[in-house]
């Protein structure tokens, strides 16, 4: 119990992508659906570099994942970003539920 | 070596080659009107395509990161293709528009982005050219700048898109640390079907069927299409479509081939519910994008009906049919986007009348709407006919009598769009349009193609040939 093993960073990360997913389909704010996405996939991150330490510490492969992951995420966040900004120029709000132009 | 390089990688460097060079040409400002650099565009995706039928040799490149053969080379070949036809059907919406540069070199980034995910031997290449394909593709769902319905589709798309994106990433590192591995050379050996396993591979089957819009996942699809651009629409239906499915054929299979009866059960799942939902969502649309949107959501069904079966005559069967798909549903966008440029009207009671005034485009419209819904002088019938009858290879016919009884249901609402077009009485039609050359032969080759592969029996062949494994 005094290291912290491979099975506490799991915990973590599951918990981290569990409360990404939770805050990407409750909350209302489209920003704060892009930093729910961003948990996700620091989520991800952590269980990357997790088992890259203690399972396979010969590799690298995992770790090069990180590093393009990180990369992605930040050309993500830019589009969106910019499209978000474009939708509240066209309708004043980034809240989710007015932009119902569109309905089945 | 290096010669190895450029031969093995050359539908990529060339499309790099095309983006470079629009970039350039746009930057230098020589071209001073819209349809000279559009003609000037079209003019290299025909060379493209053709050079995508030459040197094609098979070889694995950066350490088993890339590879490419014949059949991956034909499924370029397709996409191609399909890109070429999107391009001609745009000329005369970008004729107008301000950013024509910017709508090519966007729209060829996605397809690059797609030849690397369909090439990939690795999952980091795969994720790599799986965000190249996807985030220049919500920049051009919002392409119409300062229309509120494109803007909220490109919202719609890249949210939904980056939320696959996590799920399947999260599916990937489990798997690596259930295996140790990324190469997908490597994975097959390495899979047995230990929970940690199974998990893993659920979650990437979810980010696949979110990119599919397989339908416990198919929200985004109808907002998206409806609001997107008409050219970014049939994109989106035809291209990434197809590019994914054939990733689902090269990547996916093998990594469930350990666990073939959790596959097919999550493929009998989706495959009901899809066909279903699809077809009952489509009777009630009034948009013909959004009708299109799930009558393509119904077809992908029929699509995973086929590949349900595992084995390589499920294979040809889908890769043909994909191609029948192509040809049907940009014939059916080509017609929809200069009605919608000219007119401004994409819904079906706007087409009641069409026939009176534009003689050609209904008929086109009329035998699009019949490949999709599959009825025999067309290529669709046989498309489907293969697809169903590699599905009944399994033994399950339930599901395949299911799946029969649904085209009946697609029958009623495609048919209702050409009742619309020749039968019912409309005081103002949709007057006479007339398009570009560019725009004709778009609409010519698709029309052949929904004739000739119908009856050009060696197309099948040749295709079965390519994938023989």
């Amino acid at each position: 119990m005094n290291e912290i093993g491979l099975m506490h960073i799991l915990v973590i990360s599951t918990s981290l992508f569990f409360i990404g997913v939770y805050g990407f389909l409750t909350r209302r704010n489209m920003i704060s659906m892009l930093m729910s996405v961003e948990l996700i996939l620091n989520a991800v991150n952590l269980n990357f570099v997790a088992f890259n330490k203690f399972l396979y510490p010969g590799q690298l492969s995992g770790l090069f994942f990180i590093i393009f992951n990180i990369a992605i995420a930040a050309a993500e966040a830019a589009v969106a970003i910019a499209i978000i900004i474009n939708l509240y120029r066209n309708h004043r709000s980034i809240d989710i539920n007015d932009a119902t132009t569109m309905k089945f | 070596m290096t010669s190895d390089f450029f031969i093995l990688m050359k539908s990529e460097l060339s499309l790099v080659f095309i983006i470079f060079l629009l970039l350039i040409l746009k930057v230098s400002d020589v071209f001073k009107s819209n349809s000279a650099f559009s003609h000037f565009s079209n003019v290299l995706l025909v060379l493209n395509f053709v050079f995508g039928f030459l040197f094609n040799s098979e070889g694995t490149l950066f350490n088993g990161m890339f590879y490419t053969n014949s059949a991956l080379a034909l499924e370029k070949n397709i996409l191609n293709f399909g890109v070429l036809v999107i391009c001609l059907q745009a000329f005369d919406w970008l004729k107008t528009h301000k950013h024509v540069a910017e709508f090519y070199i966007l729209l060829l980034s996605t397809l690059l982005g797609m030849f690397y995910m369909i090439s990939s031997g690795h999952f980091l290449m795969f994720y790599l050219g799986l965000e190249l394909a996807s985030i220049p593709l919500a920049a051009l769902a919002n392409f119409d700048l300062e229309k509120r319905k494109s803007s909220e589709a490109a919202m719609k798309l890249i949210l939904s898109s980056a939320f696959a994106s996590g799920i399947l990433l999260f599916g990937i590192s489990l798997l690596y640390g259930a295996t140790g591995s990324l190469l997908f050379s490597e994975m097959p050996m390495l899979i047995t079907d230990s929970p940690l396993q199974v998990v893993s591979l659920i979650f990437i089957f979810t980010g696949f069927a979110f990119k599919l819009s397989v339908v416990p996942f198919h929200f985004w699809t109808a907002d998206v299409y409806e609001g997107a651009p008409v050219a970014v629409t049939s994109f989106l239906s035809v291209i990434s479509k197809a590019a994914m499915v054939f990733v689902f054929i090269s990547i996916l299979m093998p990594l469930f081939a350990s666990a073939k009866d959790l596959f097919y059960l999550i493929l009998l799942l989706s495959i009901v519910l899809t066909i279903s939902i699809g077809n009952l969502f489509a009777i009630r649309q009034d948009n013909i994008k959004r009708f299109l949107a799930f009558s393509s959501i119904a077809q992908v069904g029929y699509v995973l009906l086929g590949l349900s079966s595992g084995n390589s005559i499920g294979i040809s069967a889908s890769i043909y049919f994909l191609m029948v798909y192509l040809f049907s549903n940009l014939a059916a966008f080509g017609v929809i986007s200069i009605v919608s440029s000219q007119s401004g009207k994409e819904n079906i009671s706007d087409y009641k009348g069409f026939y009176t005034n534009n003689k050609m485009l209904s008929w086109i419209l009329a035998i699009a709407m019949f490949s999709l819904a599959g009825i025999p002088p067309t290529a669709g019938f046989f498309g489907k006919m293969f697809l169903v009858t590699a599905g009944a290879s399994k033994g399950n016919f339930v599901l395949v009598g299911f799946a029969a009884l649904n085209m009946v249901v697609s029958l009623y609402y495609y048919l209702r769009v050409i009742k619309a077009i020749f039968i019912d009485k409309n005081d103002e039609p949709i007057a006479s349009i007339s398009g570009s050359i560019s725009h004709h032969i778009g609409l010519i080759l698709c029309f052949l193609g929904i004739i000739l592969t119908g009856f050009a029996g060696g197309l099948y062949e040749y295709i079965a040939i390519a994938f023989k494994l």
